[in-house]
């Protein structure tokens, strides 16, 4: 592979200096070693230092670079630059406050996730060995655990961007999920109770753009059917 | 600039799993903690650990933390301080178990325990054969072990400062630790985390090197906070190269993958391994094998059109198998080498991976220095744990799966001991300096102005390359020389430093300009340390110390079988005893002996 110029058109907002956002031109000759997007904005940071974004693992696992690509959200650490139509449109993720440029307020993301109670709940005096669980019980949280809290999904929900406040979202309801789907879980009851609400959980109008933009492959709106189940299966 | 205070009875500085275990300990005892993080807790860089944590729990093949002190031991080539590995391998069963408690979603085993695979180095009885011992999460180990014990803190309360990036250590005219400055990403503020005790669980520097399987964020900021205030920096030239980076993109291939069944093949698809290491072939310790994959394609058997690396092949594991317990390095493998393991072997290299060195502690989390003929002395007020500590549990070369155990035992170890502290009265609130802020300020305020300087990203690309040239996984006496010159060119050019960005909010640009302070106190150390230490040791490998009948491996145990200790002032160097010495009665001292595979 030889040399090659990229061009972008990148969002630009520093509220130290600019009164609003603006839409910035700009190219970057990249090296024949740069394959994913974020490469290139590093490169581009070399030559405009103000350029700002976050980062981290560069490998998909820390969830930190998360940003709207040509409009679609994904990480710029897993997004081939070969694969995307020039000029490339970078903005922060969609319906959080933008802090700065690339950079979005993910307070609101979080408090969600957290209001889920997103740990362990088992009262049992805990056993001197590990709790036993079948490979089949165990089989139950793959598609749930590995969430990496990117909020490329919760973003890209319509129904999170009109009621962040009020419904959990979707990366929030997958972690709910990962827990009820836990057999060393004993709250399932009160985290049912947590969810059956107008807004929380049902404001899930599947229409699976979560599904879509997941840069792990993962699944919420199957979770959440099954959190739907679970609510039936009890009102019986 | 006004600089707020907080009080806090303790301030731990990082998330990942050291700061995230001590963390729990502290909060669920009820001391005010603040924990600071530059990123949010889940981004650290534990996150990117893969292929298990090691526990004697013998639950697939018989086990006892007995071998795992030898295996670590002799893997550390008896660098390692016997009191603390004896400490961690006990230990061991009892921090993996209370994960499990945490609801950490370990794979099983058929009758329902927590998941084991070999790994690199582990062996059963003292070195015969490999051992099952790597307690695993298929391939996402420390992402599943990160998130539990995130999950945990929220039910236990505790205070975070997220996207705060740690500055400077306070302490007073005696040397106590008094806390920290930091400042706030969002607007650029620095503030005085004044505290009875301090934990830095900041992990490594990584990023020193040009080719690093290490995060952006991993630029040993504690290492260095701590080395400009005075603290000498232990054993920094003990760098762990990581078999299997992938080539060119240096993402890491986990080891768990040969724990597998995964095989390393040169050009001529020999599995050269066989030769180097009889015993353990592909698993045996990671210095070995980067040092025999070095040499394959030195010797002009590396494969690819510039036979630059070698491959790692699992195209014999079924792909249930490798869909099931190695789904991670699937994506990875497809996504950075753009191949599909299931079809074709990994062009992988040797990539800096794991920093030995750093804060000097004991086994209990303090950080001990020389001071009036004792080379261990506390600094009242300072603890360390996890990869910017050297406890020294891994000595010269560390063992895979053992860093995700040391963070937790020295984590919860760091936790307790202050908790300790602070129930027996001896922790307490000491008064400020009035010079507290000064140095932080001063750096901030020299971005600000500087003018004509060079940029961050040519100054830290220089120091890459030179360590990446100088101090690599073979070592030649003459480039450590000139390596040495090279980086205090660096440091210096390191001083002026310009950012054009001069905002407040969210400023990247000075971030990466105050980390690059701390990565060259790091550079700075390894290239001196290793200058000096005329012998080859587990990953310190030089052309001047060969393999002879008086120094097998090229050791020198009369001369060399003590602990460095890098002063940033002045460049100076001391040494300290290696402690050859268990903690208890129950277990001999693992006698010195050649080490082989």
């Amino acid at each position: 592979m030889t040399k090659r110029t990229v061009q972008f058109k990148i969002y630009r907002y520093d509220p130290d200096k600019d009164e609003k956002p603006y839409m910035q031109d700009i190219s970057v000759e990249l090296e024949p070693s740069d394959k994913k997007l974020l490469d290139a904005l590093v490169r581009l940071r070399a030559k405009d230092d103000s350029m700002s974004f976050r980062r981290s693992c560069r490998e998909g696992v820390c969830g930190s670079d998360a940003m709207n690509i040509n409009g679609k959200n994904g990480l710029a650490c897993l997004t081939d630059i070969d694969s995307l139509a020039q000029p490339i449109t970078l903005r922060p993720l969609p319906g959080l406050p933008v802090i700065r440029d690339l950079i979005v307020d993910m307070t609101q993301f979080f408090k969600q996730y957290h209001s889920i109670k997103p740990y362990l709940v088992n009262n049992d005096p805990p056993p001197e060995r590990e709790r036993l669980q079948s490979p089949e019980e165990r089989e139950e949280l793959n598609g749930l655990y590995e969430c990496i809290l990117c909020a490329c999904c919760s973003t890209s929900c319509p129904s999170f961007w009109w009621n962040p406040d009020k419904f959990v979202g979707p990366a929030g309801l997958l972690a709910a999920y990962r827990f009820l789907a836990d057999t060393r879980d004993q709250d399932t009851n009160a985290r049912l109770d947590n969810l059956e609400d107008p807004y929380r959980l049902f404001r899930c109008h599947s229409i699976m753009n979560c599904v879509d933009v997941c840069p792990k492959g993962l699944n919420p709106t199957r979770a959440i059917g099954k959190i739907k189940d679970m609510m039936v299966r009890r009102a019986i | 600039m006004n600089v707020a205070k907080r009080t806090f009875d303790a301030v731990i500085v990082g998330a990942g799993g050291a700061g995230l275990r001590a963390a729990l300990q502290l909060s669920e005892a009820g001391l005010k903690t603040a924990v600071l993080t530059k990123v949010f807790p889940t981004r650290s860089h534990t996150v990117a650990a893969q292929g298990g944590v090691a526990a004697s729990l013998g639950n697939s093949t018989e086990d006892n933390w007995h071998w795992h002190m030898y295996d670590t031991v002799k893997g550390s080539d008896w660098l390692g301080d016997q009191d603390a590995i004896e400490f961690m391998c006990k230990k061991a069963n009892e921090v993996v178990i209370e994960l499990e408690h945490y609801g950490m979603p370990f794979d099983r085993t058929d009758n329902g325990k927590i998941y084991q695979r070999p790994f690199g180095g582990h062996s059963m009885n003292y070195g015969q054969a490999p051992v099952m011992r790597s307690c695993a999460a298929a391939d996402r180990t420390g992402h599943a072990m990160l998130h539990a014990l995130y999950q945990r803190n929220v039910r236990a309360n505790t205070q975070f400062f997220v996207e705060w990036m740690a500055l400077d250590l306070i302490r007073n005219a005696d040397g106590d630790v008094l806390g920290v400055t930091a400042m706030e990403m969002e607007t650029g503020e620095v503030s005085i985390f004044h505290s009875k005790a301090t934990i830095f669980a900041t992990g490594g520097a990584g990023r020193i090197y040009y080719s690093s399987t290490n995060a952006f964020i991993n630029t040993g900021d504690g290492v260095g906070m701590a080395a400009r205030a005075g603290i000498p920096l232990e054993d920094m030239e003990f760098w762990q190269f990581h078999p299997t980076g992938v080539a060119g993109a240096g993402v890491l291939i986990t080891e768990g993958v040969r724990g597998e069944g995964g095989i390393l093949r040169n050009a001529s698809g020999e599995r050269f391994m066989e030769r180097y290491a009889p015993n353990l072939k592909d698993l045996a310790s990671r210095d070995v094998v980067s040092r025999s994959m070095v040499t394959e394609i030195n010797e002009g058997r590396g494969c690819g059109p510039d036979k630059d690396h070698v491959l790692l092949d699992i195209t014999h594991l079924s792909p249930e198998t490798i869909m099931k317990r190695l789904p991670g390095i699937r994506e990875i493998a497809i996504q950075f080498a753009g191949v599909d393991p299931i079809k074709a072997p990994i062009p992988v290299v040797p990539t800096c991976h794991y920093q030995m060195g750093g804060i000097p502690t004991n086994y209990k989390g303090q950080v001990v220095v020389p001071k009036d003929g004792n080379p261990n002395a506390p600094v009242q007020g300072f603890y360390a744990a996890g990869e910017c500590a050297c406890a020294s549990v891994h000595g010269a070369n560390r063992l895979g799966t053992n860093s995700l155990l040391d963070l937790l035992v020295f984590g919860k170890s760091a936790g307790e001991t202050v908790v300790e502290d602070f129930k027996a009265g001896n922790l307490s609130l000491k008064p400020l300096p009035a010079d507290a802020a000064d140095a932080s300020l001063a750096r901030i305020a020299r971005l600000d102005s500087q003018t004509g300087g060079e940029s961050v990203f040519d100054v830290g690309l220089e120091m890459r390359r030179t360590m990446q040239k100088h101090a690599g996984v073979f070592r030649f006496d003459a480039l450590l020389r000139e390596g040495v010159t090279k980086i205090a060119a660096v440091a210096e050019r390191a001083k002026r430093t310009e950012i054009k960005d001069k905002s407040k909010v969210w400023n990247v640009a000075r971030m990466e300009a105050l980390e690059l302070d701390n990565l060259i106190e790091v550079a700075r150390a390894t290239m001196v340390s290793a200058e000096a230490r005329k012998e080859s040791r587990g990953a310190h490998v030089r052309d001047d110390a060969p393999d002879t009948a008086e120094n097998p491996n090229g050791r020198d145990d009369k001369n060399w079988l003590k602990h460095t200790l890098w002063y940033s002032e002045g460049n100076r160097l001391d040494y300290k005893p290696v402690n050859l010495k268990p903690l208890s009665d129950d277990v001999e001292p693992i006698a010195l002996a050649k080490r082989t595979y």
